[in-house]
Parts: C-alpha cells; structure tokens; sequence
C-alpha cells in the first residue's frame, strides 16, 4: 500500500495549476483534501505521473451569498461548511448532508470541489448538488465555464470535467426562508458510505401547492433526481397514501448496482423507506 | 503499618503503560530503525487455486533499489521446509480422543501451487518499501488456474478439486466426543428440534498489522528477531529450526504490540523469511504488513457450520444434544484441532445436559487460513447453545430465562464433573462459580424481566419491535502447559520479574506489578519487568488462551516463594533471629512484631552477593534469583451472563443496541480498571462480529472485503454502554484465585443479540440462526411474514 512514484507539485494560483496540467497532458491528479485520492493512490487504483496540489492556491476557500445565489470555493474545507452561519441560513440542506460526511478528521481535511470532482455516486454533496439544481464552475485552457448539475456527473467517479480543467466554485440557489428539507441515509456504520440516501427539499409556491426535489445517493451510477416521485407529491399533496406512491416510484426510478453490502433489490427497497421518511418528515416541518 | 503494607491485587491503578503509550513513546516493530535497514514487498498470488507455471522476478531483480528477488522454488533449495506448527496435543487427549488429523504445512513461499488469493509467491528486498512494490508489479506470474473450493461443504463434496493433493482430500480433520447415550435419550425424548446453524468468517483486525524486523550479527552468528506476535518463545523455536542456529543464538523480543486477540498469536512465513533474508544479505531487514495484506494473509476465524438435534421434556430439560459440524479452516491449519476441540467442549456452557455428543469435521478451502481469534471457537458454541435454548423457550411457550434457570448448574453443584476431557487431556471440571446468579444479576442490570416484557408490549402496539436476548458461556482459561518466571532481588532492593508472556496492550505491566508488589511487600513502582523477550527467560509459552494473568501470576508465586525463603535465611543471618521470625514489610524484612528490627531488600541483596563480606549463612549460597515454571493441573473455568436489549427497524432492517449488561466472574480481580476494559473491548469485538464485520469471497475466491471501507469494523459510536456486573468466586487452582478474562468479552454478543433479534422479530416468527445478522436479510424475512 505505497503509492506509484509521482511528482509533486504545490502551484500558488490556478493558472499556475492550470499550466501543470497542460504539461502533464492527463497524467496529472489535483489534490483537495485527498481523502479518496489517497488511498486510491496507495491501493495503486491511480497511480498520476503528478500530484498538483491544490491547497496552496489562494482563493479558493470561501462561502458568500451573491443575490439568491450563494458561491462556495472548490476548497472549502466541509468542517467550514459544517459549521458557516451563512450556510445553515440559506443552505441548510447542505449543511445537514456535510454533517454526515464521514468523520471529523475526514470532514477537516476534505473539500467541497473534491468530493464533486471524486463524484462518489454515494457521497453526499453530489447529491446536495443535485437536489438543489447547483453548478459547479470550471477553469480550463479556454476560461471559465459552468456545469449543471444534472451534466456534471457521468458515471461512477466521472465528470464532465477534463482533464485540463479545474473545478473552483460551487454555486446553488439559496434555499427560500419557508422551505422545508429532509435528508434520510442508511449506513452499516455511522460516517460511512450511505447504501442509500435521499434528499428532499419542499417548498411553498403559488397555489397552495409545493415545489419538491429529491434526489439520490448511493443508488445509482450518479445521483439522480426522481422527477416522476417528486411530480406525484407536487400534484398530490403529503398525504400518507400519495408519499407511499411517491416512494413506490421513487424505488421504480432508480438503477441501483449491488455489491456485498447490499443488492440492487434491497437498495431499491430502500429508496422505497427513505423517501417516504424524508418526504414526511419534510412535510411535517413544512406544517 | 505504612502505606506500603496493603494489597494493590484488587485496585484499579491506572496502568503503568500508558505513559509511554499516550505520549507517542512506545515503540512498535514499525518504529524500529536500524542502519542499512531493507525493506520487503511481497508478491502474491491473484487467483484463490491454482498451478504454479513461471514466477519470473527478472524485471523485478533489475528495478531500482532492488538488492534480492526470490521465488518459491528459488527459496526451496535454500531453506529447510518449516516444522510442524501444529499446537501439541498431549497423550492424554490423543489416547482417549477419537481423531484423525492431516497436518499440511504452509511453506515460505508457495512453490507448486497457490491455495488462496494473497498467498506469497516472491519476496522483493529493496533499499525501501516503495522500490520493494514497484519491483513486485514488475514479476511475470503465470499461473495456471484451477477451480476454488470457497467453504466446507464445497470442498468435502464429492469430486472437489483438491487443495493438498498428496492427501487425496479436503478432510484434514476430523474428532467426536461423546458421553451418556445420545442417540437413545434422543428417541425418548418428548420434544426434539433440529436445527443448523452458521457462524461466518469474521477476523481480530488489531490496530497494528503484524510486522516483522530481523537483524544478523556475524561476530557472533547470533540472530535477533523484533515481531508483532504473542508467542516468542515459539517464534524463536521455528526460527532456530529454519536458520539452523542454536536457540541460544536467537533472541526474539515483542517490542509494544497494538492487539493480538490470537490473530498474532501463532508463527506465521514471514516471522521466519524475514530472518533468513536478514542473514543472507548481511543487512537488517523490516517487512511491515499493510491492511490490505493483512486482511488477505494474517489469519481469519470463526467460520463453522452446525447440524444440531436436541430432545427436551415438557419443562423444558434438555435430556440430549447431537452436534455435528464443519470448520472452514482456509488453505492451511494453523492450529490442528485445537479451534474445533474448543467449540466441541464449551458447547454445553453452563448447562446439565447428560447426554452429548460433538463430531467435528476441518476442511481446507481456498481462503485466508484460520486460526484463534478471541473466543477461539467458543463463540461458535455459545451461538448454537443460546439459539438451541430460546428455540426450545418458543417450542415451549416458556420464557428463555426460565428454561436457563432450569438447566444451568447451581452453585451447590460446584465443582461439576462435565463428563468431557479438555484439550490439556484433563477431565473439564467447572471449578467455581453461580451461573443463575449471573443470569439474574444480568437481568436486573437491564431493569428486569417483567418491566421489559411490560415495555415490549408497549412498543409492538405502536409497530416498535424490541428484544432481549441472553447470552452465557463457560471458558476453559488459563490453560498450560505452562508458563514461567524468574524472580530476582535486584541490586537496589528492586523486584525484577521476567517472562515469556507477552503483552499486546492488555496492561499487563500494570497487574504484574501490582502481583508482585503484594508478594514482596513493595511498590508497584519498585517491580521492573521483563516480558516478551526470550533473552529475559529460558523458556516461555505466551500470551494466548486467557492465560497470562493465571499463569504467570501462579509462576510469580512460586518463584518467590522460593525466593523468599533465600531472602530470609540471609535476613535472619543479619538480624540474627530465625527465618521463621521474619516477616516481608515496606520494602524490607523484619522480625515479627518488633518494630524497627528490619533490614531492607537492598541491604540483603549486597549481603547475598558473591565475593568477600558477604553476609550468608553457611549452607546458602550466592545470588537472589530464583526461576519457576508453572504447570497448571488444568484450566480454570471464568463464566458470564450477556444480555442485550435490542430495537429492530423493520423497514431498514437496522438493529440498534439499546442496553447491554455483562454479568462475569474471573475469580479474583487483579485490576477492576483494566478488567472493565477487558469486557468491553472484547464485547464490541463480539458486536462488530454478529452486527458488521465480514469477511465475503465470491465464488472464485475472490475476498471482497479488502479493505476497512469493506471490512466494517465498529467505531465508538457504533458501540453502546455496557453495565458490568462483576462476580468474584475465586479459582481453587492457583495461588491467587484468578481465572482468565481476555477473551470472554467477546464470546457471548453473537448470541445475545440473535436472540434478542429473535425475540424482537418473534410476532413474525423469524429465527436468526447465522451470523451475521444483516439488515437486508432481516428486511426479506420480515417481509416475506408480512405477505404470508
């Protein structure tokens, strides 16, 4: 468990980070927090011809609102995030997903933009991203683009991202004042990967009637959002018959992969349980 | 009286140890640094069986930083094949025990055949670690691939494929023990069961990897050796054997060791490759083993299937017990019967059952060898007979506690004649105890019986599903041949103590200090300690089996007393009284009720020395030091009551730990403090084991669970308090009462929790008969109740 031989690299600023890439055409890894790129790297899973660390950057950690808009640096640490008073006021979704994230050591080291550009289709903050119809922003060779949510994750620990490009801002919606969120996870252990998960927000809109997302962890290739769960709650309301349904289609919708932990059926009924608790518990605090 | 002058055996000091340890001032093997000191990488084999055709290391030999790459064949002509690792049995138990054992022998390096995925093929020796694994991805392994026997039944089916072809069978082993008439009594019984039951394959998983780090003197053709391991005076007899060196030549020490629970507790290749390197490079030579090699190469456990009957009356005596099961012991047999024999005879636990019988069958298998891991088969047993009881409880419509109280051996029953002889070929004879008062101690300590089946009720009609489940067990501890001590006044009045025990975090420098405190009348800080070293102690046996405190305290006594009996005719000379007048006091020796007629060890260790104005009397000669070997007559039987209150998420398939109370009895209590550690740790290993831990192969031998994201180890959170009750019979045994406790923590959750799963779940009649118990399982068998 010793990593492959890599150069290393500790740029001041993006475009000198950027220059990097170019010059390891590919071969090169960013380094966040390095808490999956690390032990994939001692695994030899990766082995980079370079490390280009990220931590030295200037400007890349902060958390500000910008209109309904708030903007987090790619290398916001999830223990600021945990504990941001901006962020429990406009974004407490995210908040209480951050706080499952691990454990402390892991959340103090690991980074916003890593855990996106790692796209663990199990981790949490993909799915925050998703539920929230977030983007990400990308440097590369050609300027700045942005990436939503829905085509940021391609498959299990791939993005859209190339290979030159860096991920250097996060941006979701605020969330409104009057919304309600729930977030329902099951794990065999406190802090570890969620076999499943599911994020909900309901908000209040015109007519009486709610605007609903939910989106998934750990059951599918990438999180996913389940329009079709969320468009029955919208058109029916919270009561416990329309959230079973919910739930029954949220469990349709998915594409779950098994593994020794869990089978796809077992994952599938999971989403099933965990939608209908986080719907109704977002409901209630809605009332 | 001063200060010193009261027992420290029963205080809970905090531990001596922990200084060094908090501070980042142990030493473990991975700490050690010698100059010009090579480092190991090993290549192993990909596939779970399979033909060894081409280890081709000539990429490796030639990558940088690499100073020697050898294969299986290669080390062939160089080493002599290891010796019988095997535990003896003694002729006792060969003679009365009807068995049948083949004993395959893991080489160094695999030379013809692989038998498990991660199984050493070549050893790379590089100026570091780094270089050691580039060079091991550079050999040209071919291999070709033979189908896996992945568990018992597999591989004792008719046309398996073979592991160890020279025996023609995967059956290495094979005993039964009997007493009474099984099969009669189970004709006549009125109400019979069977049932099978499985216990998966789960591993100690210690903080600190094994670890080995050997250097070789020239000048004097001696060999030290520096390994993670429980057991260096057995280490030291192998290596001596493959190096050919006198024993004398070899010094093997443990340096600080972060956990054993048995899986450091036998010689595994690398204990004896790294040493051999080590002289034939002329250099130091330090292999560390990385997590994922030690889930893929350090020893697994448990892993046992039962085939159970047992016959019962109305009320519920159990009248006969018929158990037939296989063991999976991996490519290799670590420990011959030894794991199996201890799962055959702790079966019964603390119950009267007067007519049973135990067949055993060990088959090899492509996986991990297995070896002890705490408990070392007895939680195998106490799964079966805690199921066995609730079962008939439910057969009966009879409360689980009750059908316990009618069959376990009353206190006025002690000692109990078990009808079955122990691995030390001595006849099991529970020594001490009250096992109902243990049971209803438990009890009480979750509040009680009628409050929970009052609280239960409660829940089930708000769809809340809550069990309580007990588990109890009996454990042979303290088991021999023996353990030794030397006892020696040192120089200034000190008390220097060595052993061959071996310490792996346990405290034992804190409870051996406190032993010989009491012996001698000193302080706890005036005992200076010499374990895990064979250069400290002629021969020693180690610390495996909950036997150290029991052992060597019994040696520790011995020796001193011998000791004590120099010390005084050398005080009595000087104080010019008789030795039958002298008392140990404060450091010193003193005559009997005489004040201030005292002359300290100090003064009596310059009197005893060799040479000129010595004060001896005639007829006793030079030097304080004094050795005993201590053969226990047999084991000495610790016993606990496990009960767990559980809550079952029906829907998630999630069981938390509500509450958990240990009721147990060790015979006297050296150190309260270490021993609530004990338990504890050894009961969230014990709940990691039912609840998380698993070690999964799919078909091909593949292990799935590589690594600690797979491997689910539990975390303090994932942990509940536990109440300890602690009872206190004293073993009639040994000098001091003791009976071991460090495996028994981990010996009964597997059953107290399937049995509280079981009595949560009982509205949908679900048993849980394996472990582990996972939720998705839970989840099917509620579900499919719901829609029958």
């Amino acid at each position: 468990m010793k990593p492959a031989k890599f150069d290393y690299h500790a740029p001041a600023s993006v475009e000198e980070a950027l220059a990097l890439l170019r010059r390891y055409d590919g071969e090169a890894r960013l380094l966040a927090g390095g808490q999956s790129l690390v032990p994939m790297m001692n695994f030899r899973l990766v082995a980079p011809a370079a490390l280009i660390d990220l931590n030295r950057v200037a400007g890349l950690d902060y958390v500000v609102a910008d209109g309904a808009t708030v903007r987090i640096g790619a290398m916001t640490r999830q223990r600021a995030i945990e504990f941001s008073p901006l962020i429990a006021a406009r974004l407490p979704l995210l908040r209480d997903a951050v706080r499952r994230i691990g454990h402390l050591p892991t959340r103090s080291r690991g980074t916003i933009g890593g855990s996106l550009a790692h796209a663990d289709p199990a981790a949490e903050i993909p799915m925050v991203l998703r539920a929230l119809d977030g983007q990400v922003v990308a440097r590369g060779p050609a300027g700045e683009r942005r990436i939503a949510a829905a085509d940021l994750f391609v498959s299990p620990l791939t993005t859209a991202l190339a290979s030159d490009e860096i991920l250097t801002e996060i941006r979701l919606p605020a969330m409104p004042d009057n919304a309600a969120h729930a977030i329902e996870e099951f794990a065999r252990r406190q802090g570890d990967f969620a076999l499943a998960a599911i994020a909900v927000t309901v908000a209040p809109a015109a007519g009486g009637r709610h605007t609903v997302r939910l989106a998934t962890g750990g059951v599918g290739p990438v999180p996913q959002r389940l329009v079709g769960a969320e468009a029955i709650l919208e058109q029916q309301g919270f009561g416990a018959d329309t959230i079973e349904a919910a739930a029954a289609r949220a469990a349709e919708l998915v594409e779950p992969l098994g593994d020794p932990h869990a089978s796809a059926d077992f994952r599938r009924h999971l989403t099933a349980v965990l939608t209908r608790r986080a719907v109704t518990a977002a409901s209630r605090a809605l009332a | 009286m001063t200060g010193i002058d009261v027992d420290y055996v029963g205080r809970a000091l905090l531990r001596r140890e922990d200084r060094r340890l908090l501070t980042g001032a142990g030493q473990f093997v991975a700490d050690l640094e010698l100059s010009r000191m090579l480092h190991v990488a090993f290549v192993r084999s990909p596939l779970a069986h399979g033909r060894i055709r081409t280890v081709d290391l000539r990429a490796a030999a030639a990558a940088p930083g690499v100073v020697l790459a050898l294969n299986g064949a290669d080390l062939l002509r160089l080493v002599p094949p290891a010796p019988d690792a095997q535990l003896s049995l003694p002729s006792k138990w060969t003679a009365a025990v009807q068995h049948d054992f083949l004993n395959p022998q893991q080489p160094l390096l695999a030379h013809d055949k692989v038998r498990f995925v991660g199984e050493p093929l070549a050893v790379i020796v590089a100026d570091s670690r780094y270089a050691a694994e580039d060079a091991a991805e550079l050999a040209n392994v071919e291999l070709d691939p033979l189908p896996a026997v992945v568990d018992a039944a597999g591989a004792l089916a008719a046309g398996a494929p073979i592991l160890h072809e020279h025996f023609g069978t995967n059956r290495i082993g094979h005993f039964t023990i009997t007493k009474g008439d099984v099969a009669a009594s189970l004709a006549a019984a009125p109400h019979r069961l069977r049932r099978r039951f499985v216990h998966h394959r789960y591993a100690a998983m210690p903080m600190e990897c094994r670890g080995v780090v050997a250097a070789y003197d020239a000048r004097s053709d001696a060999m030290t050796i520096w390994s993670a391991t429980q057991v260096v005076h057995w280490l030291r007899r192998e290596a001596a054997h493959v190096l050919q060196m006198p024993e004398a030549r070899v010094r093997c020490i443990a340096l600080d060791v972060g956990g054993g629970f048995g899986v450091k507790g036998h010689v595994y290749p690398e204990d004896l490759l790294i040493p051999f390197l080590a002289r034939r490079l002329g250099r130091p030579v330090r292999w560390i083993e990385d997590r994922h090699e030690h889930l893929l190469c350090s020893a697994h456990s448990r892993d046992q299937v039962h085939d159970v009957e047992i016959g019962f009356d109305d009320d519920g005596h159990i009248l006969a017990l018929d158990d037939a099961f296989t063991a999976d012991s991996g490519a290799w047999n670590t420990l011959g019967a030894g794991i199996a024999y201890n799962t055959a005879v702790h079966l019964p636990g603390p119950y009267k059952i007067a007519n049973y019988s135990s067949s055993a069958t060990i088959a090899v298998t492509n996986k991990v060898p297995n070896s002890a891991y705490r408990g070392a088969g007895r939680p195998e047993a106490a799964f079966v007979m805690e199921r066995l009881v609730d079962l008939v409880a439910a057969e009966l419509k009879l409360e689980p506690a009750e059908i316990r109280r009618r069959n376990m051996i009353r206190a006025d029953e002690m000692p109990y004649h078990a009808g079955l002889l122990y691995r030390d070929g001595e006849p099991i004879v529970y020594d001490s105890g009250d096992y109902p008062e243990a049971l209803e101690k438990a009890l009480d300590a979750v509040g009680g019986l009628v409050a929970f089946r009052r609280h239960q009720a409660e829940e089930r009609q708000r769809g809340r599903y809550v069990g309580l489940g007990i588990g109890c067990y009996v454990e042979g501890t303290g088991v021999g041949p023996f353990e030794g001590a030397t006892v020696r006044l040192d120089p200034g009045g000190k008390i220097y103590v060595a052993s061959g025990a071996c310490p792996q975090g346990q405290g034992m420098e804190t409870v051996f200090a406190q032993i010989v405190a009491d012996q001698w009348r000193v302080s706890p800080d005036d005992v200076v300690l010499a374990l895990a070293d064979t250069a400290a102690i002629a021969m020693g046996f180690g610390t495996i089996a909950s036997r150290s405190t029991v052992t060597l305290s019994a040696a520790i006594h011995h020796a001193s007393g011998k000791l004590r009996d120099k010390v005084f005719a050398v005080a009595a000379n000087m104080l010019e009284c008789a030795p039958a007048d002298l008392e140990l006091r404060d450091s010193s020796v003193g005559i009997v009720g005489v004040p201030g007629a005292a002359v300290s060890l100090a003064k009596i260790a310059a009197a005893a020395r060799p040479g000129w104005d010595h004060s001896r009397p005639s007829g006793v000669d030079a030097g304080l030091e004094e050795t005993h070997y201590w053969e226990p007559p047999t084991v000495t039987w610790s016993y606990a009551v496990h009960v767990a209150i559980v809550d079952v998420d029906p829907d998630l398939g999630r069981v938390s730990v509500a509450r958990y109370a240990v009721a147990h009895d060790c015979g006297t209590v050296v150190n309260p403090l270490l021993l609530d550690g004990q338990i504890a740790g050894g009961t969230a290993q014990g709940l990691g084991g039912v609840l998380l831990e698993e070690l999964v192969y799919d078909e091909s031998g593949q292990l799935l669970t590589g690594s600690l994201m797979d491997y689910l180890v539990p975390t303090a959170s994932d942990v509940p308090e536990i109440a300890m009750i602690h009872l206190a019979a004293p073993s009639p045994l040994n000098p001091l009462g003791v009976k071991g406790v460090g495996e028994g923590g981990a010996v009964a959750p597997p059953a107290a929790i399937a049995n509280a799963v079981g009595d949560a779940l009982a509205p949908f009649g679900i048993e849980i008969n394996r472990t582990p118990i996972r939720p998705e399982e839970l989840v099917a068998a509620i579900r499919a109740a719901r829609s029958r």
